[in-house]
């Protein structure tokens, strides 16, 4: 990195006049109205995290209720609905728009040494659209009765009672707030690269970031016209998904699964990106198969694309469709395995410290891996039969969507939390909540893996007593599981009032974000910085008077054979 | 210290020397970066506006493989002659926004006014038109599934004009006179920047009713062959181009009897389940279009408004480079949309 000592002088004067982001400018208009990246982030952080809580309590209500095999607390309709709202506030609400839209547009302009993404209006649009989206979910669970679970089936979501319409156009505008991200993501990271960043000098959370936005922007629109046939079906029974009218309900299915698949994706791919950077930070080694790593986020992208027809094995296809599906399927193991492997040899002689996002990092890697290799079971045609509807396939994604994509998503959160509040959080407890997070979890999935091998079936607020002790198991893990993130909460918290103040690269990282100070100013890069590699952490080290990792060889230019990482212990 | 690369200060881009343009967002490096932002994410949007049309494109496709004679039977009820006129006047908008966007590049601006009313113009008499097919169908009963009426059963013919038709044009008519009142008030009171944008979107309105016109024309034209007593040389055809109508005509043949051959046939596909189907899907596209029409005029609007103010040049033309590429996507759904669902026989 070219280090020019004066600047960096000037420059500090500069941030202390301008003051940083936060304190730029103040009063409510100036966040409700701002088209700032980093204050659209921090916005969407709140909103996704206020939505997690009301899907999480949804969870436990669930798991409370199913403590005995009778009815504890909730009737059967209203099971049902808790189930439904949980599925849909957690899906449409939280993952999608988690690691993208909270952490992604605070972090792609940063990473890209651009001022801003490159459409600021569009981006706070797409916020606004998100809240819209999240008043028709609070209406559903206002106005009660929405049943359908979160995947809107047909025939019964256009027959049964309650607010299918509102909920359909809650996703429905949801989803443009998605395709507007994904929009806004490809047009920065294509024509805002600083000069001298390459496509394939681009941080790995960058290639996810992509190759999310891809999936976004071509998969969401086919959801959108699905739901507003199924909102005209309900208004106006115009029998496309109706057998009444001759219409076929299965084509429900495959429409809305070919949003739905590829939208699994847009789940799974950032929280990977975030695994890629945290891993090699954390381990200060230079990730193992760049190059992998990034193409393999593309291939899933594209792969996701031709896999929807696993979701309906049991539906009714033909035998030649369903062997074709189950083909794909496997094959998407493949890049999923190549970024495991990779992430793996990174740790592999590295200097691995086990800070607190480090520890989610690992969280990660192992409920992900439980989580997809369990999916091959469920992509083989024969056991599919069996398993299909239990409680085996709740388990699989929830390991995938919560143990991936939620676990990477608190990581990424404590990676990047003094960078975005300037605040350092005490790491005992942040280590404290990972491992509660941890246990928790297990505790509360690995039993439904027995349970739905078992012939346990999913979305029954009912069971046989012989189940009782696996659910008692269950639930138990799942308070855990909600307390610790409530610890999680709590530090986070706690380091906004009492944090020390956080240095400008307190893990050492060599992306661009780590060059502004933390909190970033608020045009985060007068003009566009110079460009090294992302992953060599050569140059850097550690500070004890600021507490954190500085450019001790300016001008340092990375050679092969300088490969290991100079540490200076903390 | 290494990192910044925060060379000055940062209110430096705000007045930094390249900020010719006034239009140039800060946290682009020059007009042409922006320029390329700009094409790639309307390049993007469309690409997610063929994806959105592709769902139903698919529907369409899905189900005339399960039906074919239900298509044959239902397109008879559209008038090629409007879907024809129609698609004319939207190509001829692509042309005049095609010169729309030259003349913006050459900072033309009165000639950049006169393409757009065009373009505006051309999307009101496709709309004008649209009103008097749908209202037509609407008073035949020809309405999606649960809503159809079998065509068979339908006996007295309307008369007058459409109560649909006065209910479309409400606020078509409230427009032509609201601009038309807010042209002559500029004008009298000699606001003439005023008059050159409420003239354009008054001329706007008018065109509305100037399609419903030709549409009126072209309808009563067409009136004889698209019903009467079920068209009966239509629905011989039919009979006699499809196979599956035969075998349907074997089966209930007997119940219809007293129709004759061809009407038997129809009565398998005159129904909710069947053209009530087709016409779902066909109010699904043109629907979903035609909205698509009324969100491009109000950027078309927008354009007009921005045009009489002179914001365009040659350093700074992208608005209506990235407008005139949605309308032309626009125009070209229309005209996948007019033989799928017009030309069948």
């Amino acid at each position: 990195m070219s280090v020019v000592a004066k600047n960096a002088e000037a420059s500090h004067a500069a941030d202390a006049h301008e003051g940083d982001y936060l304190t730029h400018s103040r009063g409510f208009l100036s966040w409700a109205l701002t088209l700032d990246h980093k204050r659209i982030g921090i916005m969407y952080l709140i909103g996704v995290m206020t939505s997690f809580l009301v899907g999480g309590i949804l969870a436990l209500m669930i798991r409370a209720e199913l403590l005995t095999p009778t009815q504890l607390f909730l009737t059967n309709k209203q099971f049902n609905q808790v189930f439904t709202l949980h599925g849909a506030i957690m899906v449409f609400l939280f993952i999608i728009p988690s690691v993208p839209a909270a952490l992604g547009n605070f972090l792609v302009p940063l990473m890209l040494g651009a001022k801003d993404v490159a459409f600021p209006r569009l981006n706070l649009c797409s916020f606004y659209l998100w809240v819209v989206g999240l008043i028709f979910f609070i209406a559903c669970l206002l106005i009660t009765g929405l049943d359908t679970g979160w995947t809107f089936y047909t025939p019964y979501s256009t027959t049964t009672e309650g607010p299918v319409a509102w909920a359909t156009m809650g996703a429905f505008i949801l989803g443009f707030s998605s395709i507007f991200t994904g929009l806004n993501f490809i047009v920065t990271i294509n024509t805002m690269r600083p000069p001298g960043m390459t496509w394939f000098k681009m941080p790995l959370f960058l290639w996810a970031t992509y190759s999310t936005a891809i999936i976004q922007v071509l998969a969401t629109p086919v959801l959108g016209i699905t739901l507003l046939l199924l909102t005209a079906e309900r208004l106006f029974q115009i029998g496309i998904f109706d057998p009444r009218w001759n219409g076929d309900p299965v084509a429900f299915q495959h429409f809305f699964w070919f949003y739905s698949h590829p939208a699994v994706y847009i789940m799974i791919l950032p929280a990977m990106g975030i695994i890629s950077e945290l891993m090699s930070v954390h381990s200060h080694k230079t990730i193992f198969g760049y190059t992998l790593i990034a193409y393999s986020s593309v291939a899933i992208a594209l792969f996701g694309f031709l896999v929807w027809g696993h979701h309906m094995f049991t539906s009714g296809m033909a035998d030649v469709t369903t062997i074709v599906f189950s083909a794909l399927t496997f094959s998407v193991s493949i890049p999923s395995a190549i970024k495991v492997f990779n992430w793996l040899a990174t740790m592999y002689k590295g200097t691995v410290q086990l800070t607190t996002p480090m520890c989610y990092a690992l969280n990660f890697l192992f409920l992900f891996t439980i989580g997809g290799l369990t999916g091959l079971f469920l992509g083989a045609l024969s056991a599919d039969r069996h398993l299909h509807d239990t409680y085996f396939v709740v388990a699989h994604f929830h390991y995938v969507m919560m143990g991936g994509t939620l676990v990477a998503f608190v990581g990424g959160i404590f990676h990047w939390w003094p960078k975005m509040v300037g605040k350092m959080y005490n790491e005992l407890w942040g280590q404290i909540s990972c491992l509660f997070v941890f246990i928790g979890f297990n505790l509360t999935f690995l039993p439904q893996f027995v349970m739905g091998t078992r012939g346990m079936p999913r979305r029954y607020a009912r069971y046989l007593p012989e189940f009782q002790d696996l659910h008692i198991m269950s639930s138990t893990g799942a308070f855990i599981l909600g307390f610790g993130l409530f610890i999680a909460l709590g530090v986070l918290i706690h380091s906004l009032m009492r944090g020390r103040k956080a240095p400008r690269n307190p893990w050492g990282g060599a992306t661009l974000e780590w060059h502004c100070s933390s909190p970033p100013p608020h045009y985060n890069f007068a003009s566009a910085p110079t460009v090294n590699e992302p992953y060599d952490y050569t140059p850097l080290a550690y500070h004890d008077e600021e507490h954190g990792w500085e450019y001790h060889q300016p001008n340092v230019r990375p050679t092969p054979s300088q490969s290991h990482p100079v540490i200076a212990k903390s | 210290m290494s990192a910044t690369e925060v060379l000055d200060a940062p209110h430096h881009a705000e007045h930094g020397e390249h900020h010719h343009n006034p239009f140039q967002a800060h946290h682009f490096d020059d007009p042409e970066q922006q320029y390329d932002a700009g094409k790639l994410g309307i390049w993007l949007f469309l690409v997610t506006e063929v994806l959105f049309f592709s769902g139903m494109f698919c529907a369409y496709a899905m189900y005339r493989s399960l039906h074919p004679e239900v298509w044959e039977f239902s397109s008879r009820f559209l008038n090629p002659t409007l879907g024809a006129f129609n698609t004319g006047v939207l190509l001829f908008s692509s042309l005049t926004m095609a010169w729309g966007v030259r003349c913006a590049q050459l900072r033309q601006a009165k000639g950049l006014a006169i393409c757009l009313t065009l373009t505006l113009g051309c999307a009101s008499i496709f709309l004008g038109v649209k009103a008097i097919e749908y209202s037509h169908k609407w008073d035949l009963g020809l309405l999606p599934a649960s809503m159809y009426t079998i065509q068979s059963t339908v006996t007295e013919h309307h008369e007058g004009i459409s109560k649909w038709l006065v209910i479309f044009s409400i606020i078509p008519a409230l427009c032509l006179a609201g601009f038309v009142g807010w042209w002559v008030w500029a004008w009298s009171n000699n606001k003439k920047a005023i008059a050159d944008i409420a003239g354009p979107f008054a001329i706007t309105a008018a065109c509305y009713f100037l399609g419903v016109l030709f549409g009126m024309f072209f309808e009563s034209g067409g009136d004889k062959e698209a019903h009467g007593p079920m068209a009966a040389v239509a629905h011989a055809t039919v009979a006699h181009d499809s196979h599956e109508a035969h075998d349907e005509h074997a089966t209930v043949g007997g119940s219809a009897g007293g129709h004759g051959t061809a009407n038997a046939a129809d009565a398998s596909v005159d129904k909710p389940g069947g053209a009530g189907l087709f016409f779902s899907i066909y109010y699904c596209m043109t629907g979903v279009h035609a909205l698509h029409i009324i969100g491009g005029m109000v950027v078309l609007a927008w354009l007009l408004v921005r045009a009489t103010k002179n914001h365009f040049n040659e350093e700074y033309f992208g608005p209506v480079d990235y407008v005139g590429l949605y309308w032309h996507l626009v125009d070209l759904i229309w005209i996948y949309l007019f033989p799928l669902l017009y030309l069948i026989t």
